[in-house]
């Protein structure tokens, strides 16, 4: 494993050691294979025992990690026939935001979502999964057509945020951001939203208005990042674990906090560890999600996502 | 003891009261530096008169500004859950906003009121910064919403004035939600046909500005109001480049197609009023007399003719 996060070093350690003894174990030592029975036994416990009782923090960590599945993974898995739609038809193609047509489980629909990318030459290309105004634009564009042609949208979030920067600010970033959310409360087709990694901010929610609101079990929701919470409140961006704690930012508080429809639960180690059970799993959330949803009228599907965000007034808590 | 309270006590408050009274009877400008009256920046709505700069104005000098003689009469907001996430950084946030409550005698960061502009009943929601930098959270939210629903019930149009940092970190991800919730707001507004206009004031920033601020029908500014998204100290330090001089200002905005107009307080009121007026009151007042018929100086074709009369029902 390339990657892993400093709360899975001794599970790693354990694993480097199964492996030197399965290269020992050619000869066919029947004491060795015992022992990584053991030792496997042993792994999947420390893996269990360290994923159910991730803090806050380390749940930042797991949604950040770069060996988690990414938006481009999940459409090679699960879409059919996926013919990507480029540009916001007034000034240039964002390929942080990435959608298009395709096929899923049988329905055609419009699936939109932050591109982060897997190595250093596509992250640079998706601009770290950081969309622009041309992205949020490009997004609704895509929306308006799904709604056009009344076939369902799914976006999949990822995202640390919108990009901060001099262009984007120039041409808008707060008024593309605005009318990309307005748009999601304007279609009339059932829209089901994952947030498969992080759902950082306004660059979040930008997609996420949705009908039903799913969460992969150790993705993150939040409102600024802890790093930028604790340079506020703090005045010290060392404070970031504090500020998760704080910010109640896991998918288990979105579900308690009436935020999320269902949390999906991700493979043991978590979604890093085994991508396709992930993508797998978050495939037959989002089918289920549309099942419910298929048959509704447009208006009543659009007049009852306006009555379930205008009752996020944190009302029903403990 | 007498000698205590006789001497000494009046001897200290004297030079605790000397410190403090400049203070609040003088206000220096933070853009020229040069020292304002008090009085002065009452009766100027909190704009510089030696150099135009234009100083934050709280609900209550927006309200007396802007409505006909400045009579209005606030609404009640409707009450909201209290600290939902039990929030601590270095303080508590229900300190912070008990703090906030006793310095500004309010109960949030949006204050709503309704009255008259031009004659014409409006209903106008203040986002004041003094409380916690204007941010929203769930009782801001709640708080235009009520705004809005009184627009549509008085069937009047919604000016609403923002100043403010972004969404209220201390309510996590709910006040995330508010971006949804307060766009629905003016979408309802809308969709009665009424005017939706905002005047963006110093600052309008972060998840205020990419939600229900950004959306208006007329979108005014405030000379010299920083208006974007994102913090330029988050900016500067990503793309590590200087930003370019009048970033994020309101003229800045302007040159980049941002913002219908840069208007300054002292014409502000007149500009709504104006505005409001070519928006609701579409077609010439009764009892004004009918244009002079032209006569064609050629025999009419169908063409020419279908249009003149196109172009009379349009004026009916």
């Amino acid at each position: 494993m390339p990657n892993f996060l400093d709360f899975e070093k001794p599970i790693v350690e354990l694993e480097a050691k199964i492996e030197e003894l399965r290269h020992l174990s050619d000869g066919g030592d029947i004491n060795i294979a015992d022992e990584m029975i053991r030792l496997k036994a042993k792994v999947d416990w420390m893996l269990r025992q360290t994923y159910e009782q991730l803090d806050p923090w380390q749940k930042v960590q797991v949604a950040r990690h770069p060996g988690r599945p990414h938006f481009s993974d999940y459409v090679a898995a699960l879409v059919e026939n996926f013919t990507p739609l480029a540009g916001d038809r007034a000034y240039a193609e964002d390929r942080a935001m990435i959608g298009g047509l395709g096929r899923f489980r049988g329905y055609s629909v419009v699936i939109i979502g932050n591109e982060k990318g897997a190595d250093t030459e596509s992250r640079v290309r998706h601009n770290f999964g950081m969309a622009r105004p041309e992205g949020y634009r490009k997004a609704r564009r895509l929306m308006r057509l799904a709604d056009q042609f009344g076939l369902p949208v799914i976006t999949l979030v990822d995202t640390s945020g919108a990009y901060p920067g001099i262009g984007a600010e120039e041409r808008g970033q707060a008024e593309a951001i605005a009318r990309c959310v307005e748009t999601c409360l304007e279609i009339r087709v059932p829209f089901v939203s994952a947030i498969i990694g992080e759902g950082g901010s306004g660059g979040a929610i930008a997609l996420a208005a949705a009908d039903k609101v799913l969460m992969l079990e150790h993705a993150i929701y939040s409102v600024i990042s802890p790093e930028g919470c604790a340079s506020i409140l703090w005045r010290n961006g060392d404070h970031a674990q504090e500020a998760a704690e704080a910010l109640k930012l896991t998918a288990q508080n979105m579900q308690s906090l009436g935020i999320i429809d269902a949390v999906v639960s991700e493979p043991l180690g978590g979604a890093h560890r085994e991508p396709a059970k992930a993508i797998a799993a978050v495939g037959e959330a989002i089918e289920a999600a549309l099942h419910d949803l298929k048959g509704l009228d447009g208006g009543v599907l659009r007049a009852r996502r306006r009555e379930k965000f205008l009752k996020m007034e944190g009302k029903g808590l403990s | 003891m007498n000698w205590l309270t006789n001497f000494v006590r009046p001897k200290l408050r004297a030079l605790v009261h000397k410190a403090e009274l400049p203070d609040n009877l003088w206000v220096k400008c933070p853009a020229c530096e040069q020292m304002i009256f008090h009085r002065d920046l009452d009766a100027n709505h909190h704009v510089c008169q030696h150099c135009d700069h234009h100083l934050r104005l709280g609900a209550k000098g927006r309200f007396e500004m802007l409505f006909d003689d400045g009579a209005y009469q606030r609404i009640e907001l409707p009450n909201s859950i209290i600290d939902p996430l039990k929030f601590r950084d270095r303080r508590r946030y229900t300190e912070r906003l008990k703090e906030a409550q006793n310095r500004t005698g309010e109960p949030d960061a949006m204050v709503v009121a309704h009255g008259r502009m031009g004659g014409m009943a409006v209903v106008i929601a203040v986002l004041d910064f003094s409380f916690l930098g204007g941010s929203m959270g769930i009782t801001v939210g709640g708080a235009l919403l009520a705004a809005a629903r009184l627009a549509v019930l008085q069937k009047a149009p919604l000016i609403v004035v923002p100043a403010s940092g972004g969404a209220r970190m201390q309510e996590g991800v709910l006040s995330l939600m508010q971006l949804p919730r307060t766009i629905i707001a003016v979408e309802e507004v809308k969709e009665a046909g009424l005017p939706y206009i905002v005047v963006l004031s110093d600052p309008t920033t972060g998840g205020v500005s990419a939600s229900f601020a950004m959306l208006g029908d007329i979108a005014i500014a405030e000379p010299g109001a920083i208006i974007g998204f994102a913090g330029a100290r988050v900016i500067e330090e990503t793309i590590r480049e200087k930003l370019p001089e009048g970033f994020q200002r309101a003229e800045y905005l302007l040159e980049h197609g941002m913002v219908d107009m840069v208007v300054h307080r002292r014409q502000l009121r007149d500009t709504l009023i104006r505005i409001l007026d070519l928006l609701r009151s579409p077609t010439p007042p009764a009892g004004r007399p009918a244009p002079p018929q032209v006569e064609p100086e050629t025999p009419a074709r169908g063409t020419g003719a279908g249009n003149a009369g196109a172009r009379k029902s349009r004026r009916r």
